[in-house]
């Protein structure tokens, strides 16, 4: 625990100042996490994935009964993987590196030809069907909450739900007008380009007031760890 | 004068800024205000989508952070965790980031611990593997092709609780806790390919995000960064939990933010008159 207070407070010291301390840890942690990664990689997928199939299915290929091409047709898919894992460390020599072209062209062919249709789905079509309200449905709803706010005093949250729903469609539609360069931003154009402009603005604006409250807490995090840290060695004195 | 104030304000070392704002967060951490916290929708929708399932009820509460982002997701997760194994639900997960893999493990066992709860009968940790999008899209076939071993190596079929249960459609729901961009896998694949009810627990700067997702139904609940775990500690009668405790701090830290956005701004107008007259 004093270690990772140590190391906490050399990170600290750079808000003064670059010093060799804060060097130290950021190296430190840049090793650590090398060694770290290359260990729970062994451990939980190369052997798991890899060796285990592997080595079961060159002991199964020895055992009598069964296709002998079906056993050895599995040596060879098990032993593929590896393979062209291999390849990619040709990298590293200037000769042979064209060989690593190979094995990133098949991953990257195959996590595009999965993610493509998918991506498409849940990130274009999911949403532009989202944005699609129902005009006459969502007035009608507004105004009998607006009705029932009126007369009761009370409301069902529908009309804000609904001017929520227009807001949400028309600052989608500003917005991509506003990256819409094919017209001159003129006319009803550039009134929804200016309008798109607020939106995004507003949009950036509430990112940042998240992303603030995220590095104020992981910086409440790290105190409250140093207090942790100091509250032990008090009690360790104290003992 | 009126001028050189505002320059010297424009001038200011930033280390003075640091200091403040340090302050500012480090004494709230010593004292306990508290502040009230007001619980939105989209995270109730979590706890009531939980709290509506019965006794027994597979769910998988896959987490993927890490140090980096542990003081935002930690609490989230345990308070999720914890309401989990309150309600007797059985919990599948899975650590897709490998700097996290043993918080996460550390984050599992110690609430299971606090309820009592036994590992393979009550809960079940998968561990990592490489590709989070092909294990998420292995996921929704078979556990079993990503993960014939869970993270302690014992064969999946061996556990009690694994009997019956071979993708995301005999689990109730998916609460994901993420800090990564791994999150767009949950969505385009558990979600999107296999139609598995998502919620999303995510740190605050991805969290606006993934608003858009909330609105078109693809999830049905987000907690953003320490405020939605703070909320969620409310909803489970934890009002005196870490999250919640980090709220004066977050508070105070931003109404001083906002003071020095402001005397920046001002500073800034006001050279730029001086400069232009």
């Amino acid at each position: 625990m004093t270690v990772a207070a140590f190391l906490t407070l050399c990170i600290f010291s750079f808000l003064y100042r670059d010093n060799p301390f804060y060097t130290f840890a950021e190296h430190l942690i840049v090793g650590i996490s090398a060694g770290y990664w290359v260990a729970i990689l062994y451990h939980t997928s190369l052997t798991d994935l890899w060796i285990e199939p592997l080595v079961a299915s060159v002991r199964d290929f020895g055992n009598p009964g069964g296709s002998m091409i079906a056993r050895g047709g599995m040596i060879v898919v098990n032993i593929m993987p590896g393979l062209i894992g291999l390849l990619m460390f040709s990298r590293f020599f200037k000769k042979t590196s064209w060989i690593s072209r190979w094995p990133i062209a098949f991953y990257l062919g195959v996590s595009a030809g999965v993610a493509l249709p998918l991506f498409l789905q849940s990130f274009v079509i999911r949403q532009v069907a989202a944005n699609m309200i129902n005009p006459v449905g969502v007035a009608r709803n507004m105004a009998a909450d607006l009705t029932v706010l009126v007369n009761y005093g009370n409301s069902t949250l529908l009309f804000w739900q609904g001017l929520g729903q227009i807001i949400i469609v028309l600052g989608c539609i500003c917005g991509l007008a506003y990256f819409y360069f094919s017209a001159e931003h003129k006319g009803i154009l550039g009134g929804a380009a200016k309008i798109g402009i607020w939106i995004l603005m507003i949009g950036f604006g509430a990112t940042f007031g998240y992303t603030v409250m995220a590095r104020i807490s992981l910086l409440i995090g790290r105190f409250n760890f140093l207090m942790d840290w100091i509250a032990a060695i008090g009690d360790y004195f104290k003992v | 004068m009126y001028g050189g104030f505002w320059q010297k304000v424009a001038d200011l070392d930033r280390r003075w800024i640091y200091l403040v704002i340090g302050l500012a967060t480090f004494i709230p951490v010593l004292t306990y205000i508290r502040v009230p916290v007001s619980i939105t929708s989209e995270v109730s929708a979590v706890y009531d989508k939980l709290d509506s399932l019965p006794r027994g009820t597979v769910v998988m509460v896959p987490m993927e952070f890490g140090p980096s982002t542990m003081a935002e997701l930690q609490p989230m997760a345990t308070a999720v965790l914890r309401h989990c194994f309150s309600r007797d639900l059985k919990v599948i997960s899975t650590a897709l980031q490998i700097e996290g893999v043993i918080l996460v493990e550390q984050v599992l066992r110690e609430t299971a611990m606090e309820y009592s709860k036994n590992y393979g009968v009550d809960y079940v940790f998968l561990g990592y593997k490489p590709s989070p999008d092909m294990v998420i899209l292995n996921m929704g076939e078979n556990f079993r092709n990503s993960f014939p071993r869970d993270y302690y190596g014992i064969e999946l079929d061996s556990l009690s609780m694994m009997n019956g249960i071979s993708n995301y459609s005999n689990t109730a729901c998916i609460v994901n806790i993420n800090a990564t961009s791994g999150v767009d896998y949950w969505i385009n694949y558990a979600n999107g390919r296999y139609g598995a009810d998502l919620a999303l627990g995510v740190t605050a700067v991805i969290a606006t995000d993934y608003y858009a997702f909330l609105h078109s139904g693809q999830i049905f609940g987000l907690m953003g960064g320490l405020k939605g775990a703070a909320e969620y500690e409310r909803l489970i009668g934890r009002p005196r939990d870490i999250a919640n405790r980090a709220m004066t701090s977050v508070s105070v830290a931003h109404v001083f933010i906002i003071l020095f956005i402001i005397i920046g701004n001002a500073a800034f107008f006001a050279n730029r008159r001086k400069d232009r007259s």
